[in-house]
């Protein structure tokens, strides 16, 4: 794959005017030369000389041979692990402590069963520090705002029923909604989909991809699945096996808004074939 | 495959007739007549004396001919029991959850409460006699002894068995470790809790009686160990059959209380 020029996105703007942040010439989370090793100066060495730019509005999506230290890449990106050695800067500050800024959605639903999908949605703005104090006298600002977004993935009315009682897709769905709810500047996804079916796994793409094109919202999607790679990012990042490092990146060329059908074009299947190889010799190398 | 269809049609749908017993709620009450039954003809038929295996119908006159100590046993041992299982609830919610906070307190407490449960509470009571003399409070304490490790261990799984990814979201949004706990350990505990209490009551049962056995001058325990002495048999049986009894019942209100508290646990599953 040859780098190309970036073309220019088109997003589908609502009728709403939609006020874009200024643009800022520093990336929105920047990784440099990042060491992480678990269990102490024995333990596994998950990443070693990391390097990674993430801009403002960017889709990015990371692919990689199983143990390749996807999940550890999130793990630093929201400052749940602070890395032995290298930074880690998110928002233009070096990451020493968890960042509020992110939302995160993981293949495991965990939907908190003893509460209601709208009452998981809400349960972010009971943690992050500048909504918990509002939240009981704003409630129905809130919840209002939950609703939109249950209606947004498609949920609509269904806030009132315990998870439980939703399908492993709608779980899904509300459990986007919980990522969303505080506004995150970062989403972070680790495999959403990886449990679904094929057909649920292509509805909830267009659904990230709607979200992706109506809010001012980065994505990191962590995924084993290719197509869903190219369709719905920017920027596919490949890495290599244990000690994971990123060995290219590729930007997506294919215009926006992207439909299914892309999935059957050539060009598409070139671009999956070429990750699939160079994955395949990364494999290898291990 | 017409005969099946003709079988089936013909067994099930003349039968669904309206105001049929209803066998499956009435069951229990007909196995323990059953018991009864089996019981009373068994004795007689193989002619035991009453002072070896009394028949049910000899039990229950003796229930009836000692009903005023018989009474006031069963309150007493009631009284015990549950007083040493609310301390157990208590201190065992308590201990759970501070056992459960961390998984370094985890791995310190866990072996001690082991050994600690390994211990028989029957071995304790002399102990306690030497400390609280004897009577209520050593049945009191045996009773909480015996009782709150089963709450203790399963609080502390309830939250030792957070889902990593659940603590990620929330730690991710800056959520302190008591944030954590109070939305989502506690509540997880809950069923685990919930579901304890129903062993913890049987327990306790366990330990009162054994301590007024060996350390009361009343309760149930202390009136079937003298009636044994007098070789009233009828009134040791009468004893166990009131104890059977208020365990039933104080089972049934744990039951009850659980299904109340933690209905969504019935429906959906804790592993996922």
């Amino acid at each position: 794959m040859s780098p190309r020029t970036v073309l220019p996105r088109e997003r589908e703007w609502s009728g709403v005017a939609h006020f874009k942040k200024a643009p800022k010439m520093s990336p929105l989370v920047s990784i440099e030369n990042v060491d992480m090793r678990y269990g102490g100066p024995g333990g596994t060495l998950a990443v070693s000389g990391l390097n990674l730019k993430i801009e403002r509005g960017e889709f990015v999506a990371v692919v990689g041979p199983s143990g390749c230290g996807k999940s550890t890449l999130m793990k630093l990106t929201t400052g749940l692990h602070i890395p032995q050695g290298g930074t880690v800067i998110v928002a233009n500050e070096e990451v020493t402590k968890p960042v509020s800024i992110v939302g995160m959605a993981f293949q495991n639903p965990t939907m908190l069963p003893w509460r209601t999908t709208l009452e998981n949605i809400l349960l972010p703005l009971e943690i992050v520090e500048r909504h918990r104090h509002r939240l009981r006298r704003h409630k129905a600002e809130y919840v209002a705002k939950a609703e939109t977004l249950l209606e947004t993935v498609g949920l609509n009315g269904f806030g009132d029923k315990f998870p439980w009682q939703l399908s492993g897709g709608m779980q899904q769905r509300a459990n986007l909604c919980r990522a969303l709810i505080h506004e995150p500047e970062l989403l972070m996804l680790d495999e959403p989909f990886g449990a679904l079916d094929a057909f649920t796994r292509e509805e909830l793409w267009c659904v990230i991809r709607d979200l992706h094109a109506s809010q001012d919202v980065t994505i990191v999607l962590v995924t084993h699945d290719l197509r869903e790679s190219v369709f719905l990012a920017d920027k596919v990042v490949v890495m290599s096996a244990r000690p994971g490092r990123v060995i290219s990146e590729h930007v997506v060329p294919f215009a926006r808004p992207r439909q299914l059908e892309i999935l059957y074009k050539p060009e598409f299947n070139d671009m999956v074939q070429a990750l699939h190889g160079e994955i395949a010799t990364a494999r290898a190398a291990a | 495959m017409t005969n099946v269809e003709n079988v089936v049609a013909n067994s099930t749908l003349p039968l669904r007739q309206p105001s049929r017993i209803n066998w499956i709620r009435l069951a229990p009450l007909l196995y323990t007549i059953g018991l009864f039954v089996i019981w009373e003809i068994g004795v007689r038929i193989s002619g035991l004396p009453h002072t070896i295996l009394p028949t049910p119908s000899r039990v229950f006159e003796a229930i009836v001919q000692y009903w005023s100590p018989i009474w006031k046993n069963s309150v007493q041992t009631l009284y015990t029991t549950v007083l040493g299982f609310l301390i157990a609830v208590v201190a065992g919610l308590g201990i759970g959850l501070f056992i459960g906070w961390s998984k370094s307190i985890y791995a310190g407490l866990y072996p001690i409460m082991i050994g600690f449960n390994a211990v028989p509470k029957v071995a304790l009571v002399p102990i306690l006699v030497i400390w609280f003399g004897i009577g209520t409070v050593p049945a009191v304490l045996t009773a909480f002894l015996i009782s709150f490790f089963p709450i203790v261990v399963n609080v502390a799984t309830g939250l030792a068995t957070i889902e990593p990814e659940t603590e990620d979201v929330l730690r991710a949004l800056g959520a302190k470790k008591l944030d954590i706990m109070l939305k989502v350990g506690i509540p997880r505990s809950m069923p685990y809790f919930f579901g304890s209490l129903k062993v913890a009551i049987t327990l306790a049962f366990v330990g009162s009686v054994v301590s007024e056995t060996v350390a009361s001058n009343n309760g149930l325990g202390n009136m079937m160990a003298s009636a044994q002495s007098n070789f009233n048999v009828p009134l040791v049986f009468a004893g166990l059959l009131m104890l059977a009894v208020e365990g039933i019942a104080m089972y049934a209100l744990m039951a009850w209380i659980e299904k109340r508290m933690t209905g969504w646990a019935h429906r959906s599953s804790m592993s996922h």
